[in-house]
């Protein structure tokens, strides 16, 4: 009797597992902060050049302190709002009427096509020129930047509306308006929450752009002016707040994904 | 009341422009309380026809009117093939669409809407999202949504042919129980000869594109219907009849 030959089966599919390795996410950003510093103490590069985690630590207290800080984060976060809020209405309400009129497909696309590559930045002297060297010119700059994304990804949402729940909707008695409000603009919804999260970005980047030209206060004229001063830790503080300024901002969006789509979560 | 369907005809463009007649001169009359199954093989035009009824989309001729329906009710109300439940809209959000779209009171909605989620089973599951639910009680979804408008008559589009054969054969049952308690008038739409004989009072047998009328057969089997009908010489000489009726239309269909 011959011995059976038994070929185990095994699962082939291993490699493609993703775990989700928490402690390395951690330990990564910790590990860059900790080379940072290393590399600060160890008199490798110039303080001047790269001043030290814990030196930024600790002038961010001192200007928080002082209420210097508060006062430029104020200056800016009141104008990305103001300019967020503005571009992201505007958006949506364009990205609908473009998205769903035929006329005002006709009219609007081309003009966004040629529009939308224009570097928002390089609007920036014409905004002054026009609205002067006040806050309306920042706003209008940030809003600007916002707009394009929102109204683009609008569009597309508003277009990729499921046929048939357009029609299920009509079955059910719902005229045009009605099909907008409850068809369109939920099915629309997920494309417009990532709108918003593309617009945040830009809006950050136009903000430091904006604070960069005749205003005394944000986060943009503050690293600005510590960079002309060689005031290199305090332009730092500028930085760090940026960084956590975006994350924060990625969260929060997100945050307002999970509730605003709620049919979206898994079962 | 009286649905009549008179010498409708419709011809679409396809994707390249060429014309593609779905229906010629398909007329038809459906009585109060008649249960009728439009029967054909696949590409027969026998959707065509009840989105033309619902208002879904025009006929090129013919006509289609309702005849002394009442007055403060909906003409039709839909169930879809796909469901075509609202995804953001939980159980009772869906069940109350209609009623909302017919300027209904809140508080009057959400009465009528909880009565169609009992009857249908969904207790429980009001605050649900389609999503989480099995095709199967996402179509009594469907059934209880086009319910709750109260419809002069209920159109459906071959509402458990995307169930799986066990699922489907316990719906039929619940749809012709809550019809025998609560008597309408259906249109039906499928091409499963079998299902069409056991639901239907009488068949609509159309032929492939474009769609005519090839025969209407009255079903010779009594109410209540039960399982055991299945397979009674009745069920199975009308089954036959049929088959026989659109044998080589479905041959035809299917080397295409």
């Amino acid at each position: 009797m011959t011995a059976t030959r038994r070929i185990p089966v095994t699962d082939r599919t291993r490699f493609l597992r993703r775990p989700e390795h928490r402690t390395l996410r951690v330990a990564a950003l910790v590990g860059l902060v900790v080379l940072w510093e290393a590399l600060a103490r160890a008199g490798l590069v110039p303080v001047l050049f790269l001043p030290p985690p814990l030196g930024v630590l600790r002038e961010a207290w001192a200007m928080t302190v002082s209420g210097e800080l508060l006062t430029h984060l104020g200056a800016s976060l009141q104008r990305l709002l103001i300019g967020f809020a503005v571009g992201a209405l505007a958006g949506v309400a364009v990205g609908v009427t473009v998205g769903f009129f035929a006329a005002a497909d006709a009219v609007g696309t081309p003009i966004i096509a040629a529009t939308f590559p224009i570097p928002k930045i390089a609007l920036l002297p014409l905004l002054v020129l026009w609205l002067g060297l006040g806050e309306p010119s920042k706003v209008a700059v940030i809003a600007l930047g916002v707009f394009f994304p929102m109204a683009i990804n609008t569009v597309t949402g508003v277009r990729e509306a499921d046929p048939l729940l357009v029609r299920a909707a009509i079955a059910f008695g719902s005229r045009r308006w009605s099909v907008i409000r409850k068809v369109i603009l939920p099915s629309a919804l997920p494309m417009i929450l990532a709108g918003l999260r593309l617009g945040a970005g830009t809006a950050l980047l136009l903000l430091v752009a904006a604070e960069m030209v005749a205003v005394e206060s944000g986060i943009g004229f503050l690293i600005l002016h510590a960079g002309n001063i060689m005031a290199t830790t305090k332009l730092m503080v500028g930085i760090v707040v940026l960084s956590a300024l975006g994350l924060l901002s990625q969260w929060g969006l997100a945050r307002l994904e999970r509730v605003l789509t709620p049919w979206r979560s898994p079962a | 009341m009286r649905v009549v369907v008179e010498r409708l005809s419709k011809v679409y463009a396809d994707r390249r422009g060429r014309p593609v007649e779905a229906l010629a001169e398909v007329s038809l009359t459906v009585a109060s309380q008649e249960f009728v199954a439009l029967l054909g093989p696949s590409g027969c035009g026998k959707s065509t026809l009840l989105q033309v009824v619902a208002g879904l989309t025009a006929a090129t001729a013919g006509r289609v009117f309702f005849e002394d329906a009442p007055p403060d009710r909906p003409l039709t109300a839909m169930v879809f093939q796909e469901f075509a439940l609202f995804p953001w809209r939980t159980v009772q959000g869906n069940v109350e669409f209609g009623l909302e779209e017919l300027g209904v009171p809140r508080a009057e909605r959400a009465r009528r809407a909880r009565a169609l989620i009992e009857m249908l089973g969904l207790r429980g599951f009001e605050t649900k999202y389609p999503h989480q639910l099995s095709g199967g009680m996402r179509q009594r979804v469907g059934i209880a949504r086009a319910l709750a408008v109260d419809p002069a008559v209920l159109l459906m589009d071959e509402p458990f042919s995307a169930l799986d054969a066990q699922t489907r054969r316990l719906m039929e049952e619940e749809l012709l129980a809550l019809w025998e308690r609560r008597p309408t008038t259906i249109v039906y739409v499928t091409h499963n000869i079998e299902e069409a004989v056991f639901l239907a009072d009488r068949v609509v047998v159309l032929s492939r594109r474009p769609g005519r009328v090839l025969d209407e057969i009255p079903v010779p089997l009594g109410r209540p219907r039960t399982e055991t009908m299945l397979g009674t010489p009745a069920f199975l000489e009308t089954s036959e009849r049929i088959w026989a009726l659109i044998k080589d239309q479905a041959r035809a269909a299917l080397v295409q």
